[in-house]
């Protein structure tokens, strides 16, 4: 059982700092560059995504490996699977707007975006490719949740800032938004070697 | 037809040039980063990016009568979805060693914002040539991009070019590392807005 809970939590670290979504497998930047702006988009997106990743790539597994493994059809994968997360995030959609109206005028604009992000689409495809069982897989999406919401919020901390610096004309807003994320990956890249798996 | 009069060469250059997929517009970043560290791995992610968008504006153009406006978005999913699964695994069969180091960013194609808004706003409405003309417009602006980042990162980093030693040294060794990835496309994108500023100036 402690085995089980160490290789959760290695999961979860590596998922969200050594093997970092955006800044070591450059995945979800457009949702990066995008929501980054502002602190209080970026707080409301992490939440929205951490949520609605680990709910969907645990459905993913499910079909994946009670479906798609028995009849062996394996290579719609991924048809599949962006048809789980664009169907959960309308009925998500739908069900918060008629449950918690207040929550929905705070997120929902979120949602609308979470299905052009990779990572939602690239978890259960990771998770199918490495034959990670069920705890596994949502540890994994959870890590790979904050390891975004991390990025996201110490992106728009100082892209708040960079707002006030004065920047040649042409690297305005993203080109500058990069090479800042560049700087920050080169930090990030201390974290390798944390933990080996 | 209204639609007779469109001018292919400037549908062609519209995609690579004032809608540019990274520089322009900043969507589709993903593999921007994650396979452009050679630039072998550049031109076939580019390629297959290329072909996607094509095959998928050719189908819905032609399916264009036939797709309920209410549902257009799934069934655009589909057919994206159905040309990246075969992509997929004609890559896999036909380029084994690429395909293990790339093979996720090519499934994730199917993510891209640029192919489903070019689906949307040019394929839904036009016919079948104009709207073959823009995928492939849209898909070599892509490639244009992919390529020129790999070339400067390959050259910089590693001192070759498509594999082969160009100059024995590593100029820059960061610029192979991921965080390099980030710089590289950073000042690509600065120097493109710059020239191409200048460039619109001088047309106006």
């Amino acid at each position: 059982m402690s085995s089980e809970f160490t290789k959760v939590f290695e999961l979860i670290i590596s998922a969200s700092l050594i093997n970092n979504f955006v800044f070591t497998r450059f995945l979800g930047l457009c949702i990066f560059f995008g929501v980054s702006r502002r602190m209080e988009t970026a707080v409301g997106m992490s939440i929205t995504f951490t949520s609605v990743m680990m709910i969907s790539s645990g459905l993913s597994w499910l079909i994946f490996n009670y479906v798609l493994v028995p009849w062996d059809i394996t290579f719609l994968k991924i048809i599949i699977f962006i048809g789980i997360v664009a169907g959960f995030v309308q009925a998500s959609d739908t069900i918060m707007r008629k449950i918690s109206p207040v929550l929905y005028h705070k997120l929902g604009i979120y949602l609308a975006l979470i299905s052009t992000n990779c990572i939602i689409l690239a978890v259960p495809l990771i998770n199918a490719g490495e034959h990670y069982s069920f705890i596994e897989s949502i540890s994994f999406a959870f890590g790979s949740g904050i390891g975004f919401a991390l990025a996201l919020i110490i992106m728009a901390s100082i892209r708040e800032r960079l707002e006030l610096a004065d920047v040649p004309k042409p690297f305005r807003g993203t080109p500058i938004a990069f090479i800042v994320t560049g700087l920050i990956a080169l930090a990030f890249a201390g974290f390798s070697g944390l933990i080996k798996i | 037809m209204l639609q007779k009069k469109i001018n292919y060469y400037e549908v062609i250059k519209n995609g690579i040039f004032k809608e540019n997929t990274i520089f322009k517009l900043a969507l589709s970043l993903c593999p921007s980063i994650a396979v452009t560290n050679n630039l072998r791995n550049g031109v076939l992610m580019g390629s297959a990016v290329l072909f996607v968008q094509v095959m998928v504006n050719i189908t819905i153009s032609i399916m264009r009568h036939f797709i309920h406006p209410r549902i257009r978005l799934p069934i655009f999913m589909l057919v994206i979805s159905g040309w990246v699964t075969v992509t997929d695994m004609s890559m896999a069969a036909f380029a084994p060693d690429a395909y293990k180091q790339m093979g996720l960013y090519i499934q994730l194609i199917v993510a891209f914002a640029s192919i489903l808004a070019r689906a949307e706003m040019f394929a839904s409405k036009n016919r079948f040539i104009p709207s073959m003309f823009d995928g492939i417009g849209m898909g070599l602006g892509f490639l244009f991009a992919l390529s020129l980042i790999s070339f400067f990162r390959e050259l910089l980093g590693k001192g070759s070019l498509w594999g082969y030693e160009i100059i024995n040294a590593k100029p820059l060794l960061i610029f192979i590392l991921p965080a390099g990835g980030f710089i590289a496309v950073g000042i690509l994108m600065g120097m493109f807005n710059w020239i191409y500023g200048k460039y619109e100036k001088k047309s106006s």
